[in-house]
């Protein structure tokens, strides 16, 4: 009955081990989440990795369980795994990998090796936040179509590469440029779909944090991750790191096609950004661009038993790049909230770690809760805006654990 | 290449429907298995469910056709479209 199908073609990732159900394992799915989404998602060993939930077999949709947060770094081998297209590229196919830069608004046309990359620009790091624009839909009621992700499509990396702008500088960026377009390996089954490529504004792609990432948390960029090089936009959702990076063009003119214009758009003006990408908004939408302010508890986990003596809540908060000014916890299902500690700052697109102690506690359920606020001002919304695409849930997180 | 890979993808994906797909028997389940497998596994359908009224079904299945370019006929369509309505509907 809930055995899997075991695709091995393209976009299939050869996985071992069991085929249990996710749902069956405490704490890793929700009760929030679609009933079929519990019942189809199952845990899955894929190459390099530690069992994580998978939403989808083909393209790999693969969740982190909410357990690796209790550590600000989510490691390489537990980082969430995000594909729309199944025709992903192999390590073989990635022997003789290289990068162009071109474009119409480019000066030149170039190629670099990953050789070029190491030796030819500055290396830097940064710690920061990889969030999928759809994180936490399958929490929302009434359901909206799309990957049913809980809490686990995100993670926070030492990201080491080399700066995009460095990169655009060697091709020239002439005076006319707008967008920095980009496209990598992965790729559709059928020729008649819209491969994915997404683009920058060109002030985003000049950022100096904005980075061509060859290296995570000190180790080459896992496959599924992107190897070998995949754009980090700190501060932006996950749809513009582009995995397996391939192709960047810089062009006067708004990228085209379906990845950008119609897909991973928010209603106009719903969600206020800082740095509007104006060449893609239209009156109605706007490409969704910015995180959030968000928290998570890691810990306990939800549904689970303590004792009158308390636990500590323990999780994770981030912004789109102030940094977290204060995470407050409830442990009587919002009436009060305490502010919770916070863990030593890594910076300010980094996940910033919480805890708290709840003391004492009366016998019977009791309902935690955390809400973070950015060093902006940004609070969590008390309740959803709500969106087509189910984009940027950021409603505190409730858990109700049993006293006893 | 790019053209390569693409039939060795839907050949492995046509291969891959021999193996049980996990979706529930009912009239028009091998047509959904022959063509939305030829894309993405089936738990995209287990995974959107119950939920998805008729009129969204429909949507998400005109995106596949329009904005995703499968080569799926009305007639087609409309067996897909009442299997997914049938076994994964909204429950009412």
């Amino acid at each position: 009955m809930h055995r899997r199908t075991m695709l091995t073609g393209l976009g299939a990732v050869a996985a071992s081990g069991s085929a249990a159900r996710a749902a069956e394992k405490p704490g890793w799915m929700s009760p929030l989440l679609p009933d079929g989404t519990r019942d189809a998602a199952v845990m899955v060993r894929a190459p390099g990795k530690q069992p994580l939930i998978q939403l989808t077999a083909r393209p790999p949709n693969y969740e982190t369980p909410i357990d690796a947060f209790r550590t600000p770094i989510t490691p390489n081998d537990r980082f969430f795994v995000r594909y729309h297209l199944a025709n992903i590229p192999t390590i073989a196919d990635l022997k003789d990998w290289f990068l162009t830069i071109d474009g119409d608004a480019a000066e030149r046309s170039i190629r670099l090796t990953p050789a070029d990359l190491r030796k030819d620009f500055a290396q830097t790091e940064i710690t920061a936040v990889c969030q999928c624009s759809g994180n936490r839909r399958g929490l929302l009621e009434p359901h909206v179509p799309g990957v049913q992700w809980g809490y686990g499509a995100v993670g926070n990396a030492v990201w080491r590469g080399v700066r995009l702008k460095d990169v655009l500088a060697k091709a020239g960026v002439k005076g006319d440029a707008k967008e920095v377009w980009l496209a990598g390996t992965d790729g559709p089954v059928m020729p008649a779909t819209p491969a994915f490529q997404k683009s920058l504004p060109l002030r985003m792609a000049m950022n100096e944090d904005v980075l061509i990432a060859t290296s995570m948390n000190g180790q080459p960029l896992p496959l599924l991750n992107g190897y070998p090089a995949r754009i980090v936009v700190p501060g932006w959702t996950a749809t513009y790191w582009m995995k397996h990076l391939t192709s960047i063009q810089i062009s006067a003119k708004p990228q085209p096609g379906f990845w950008t214009q119609k897909a991973y758009r928010v209603p106009a003006g719903m969600f206020p950004v800082e740095q509007p990408f104006a060449s893609q908004q239209d009156n109605a939408t706007w490409p969704i661009t910015e995180m959030v302010v968000n928290s998570m508890i890691a810990a306990p986990l939800d549904g689970s038993k303590a004792t009158r003596t308390g636990f500590t809540v323990r999780g994770m908060a981030w912004d789109r790049g102030h940094g977290i000014r204060t995470v407050e916890v409830s442990f009587d299902g919002g009436k009060t909230w305490k502010a919770a500690t916070l863990d030593k700052d890594l910076g300010k697109y980094a996940f910033r770690g919480f805890s708290l102690a709840s003391g004492a506690l009366a016998p019977g359920p009791c309902v935690v809760s955390a809400r973070a606020v950015s060093n902006n001002g940004e609070t969590q919304a008390a309740t959803l805006l709500k969106n087509p695409a189910g984009y940027h849930n950021n409603v505190p997180q409730t858990l109700t654990l049993t006293v006893a | 290449m790019i053209r390569i890979l693409t039939l060795a993808g839907m050949l492995l994906a046509t291969q891959a429907l021999a193996q049980p797909s996990g979706l529930r028997p009912g009239p028009g389940q091998e047509t959904v298995e022959a063509n939305c497998a030829v894309c993405h596994s089936l738990d995209y359908i287990r995974m959107n469910s119950p939920f998805l009224t008729p009129d969204v079904w429909k949507a998400e299945l005109t995106k596949m056709r329009v904005a995703f370019g499968s080569p799926i006929d009305d007639d087609v369509a409309g067996e897909i479209l009442k299997y997914l309505n049938a076994e994964y509907g909204v429950k009412k």
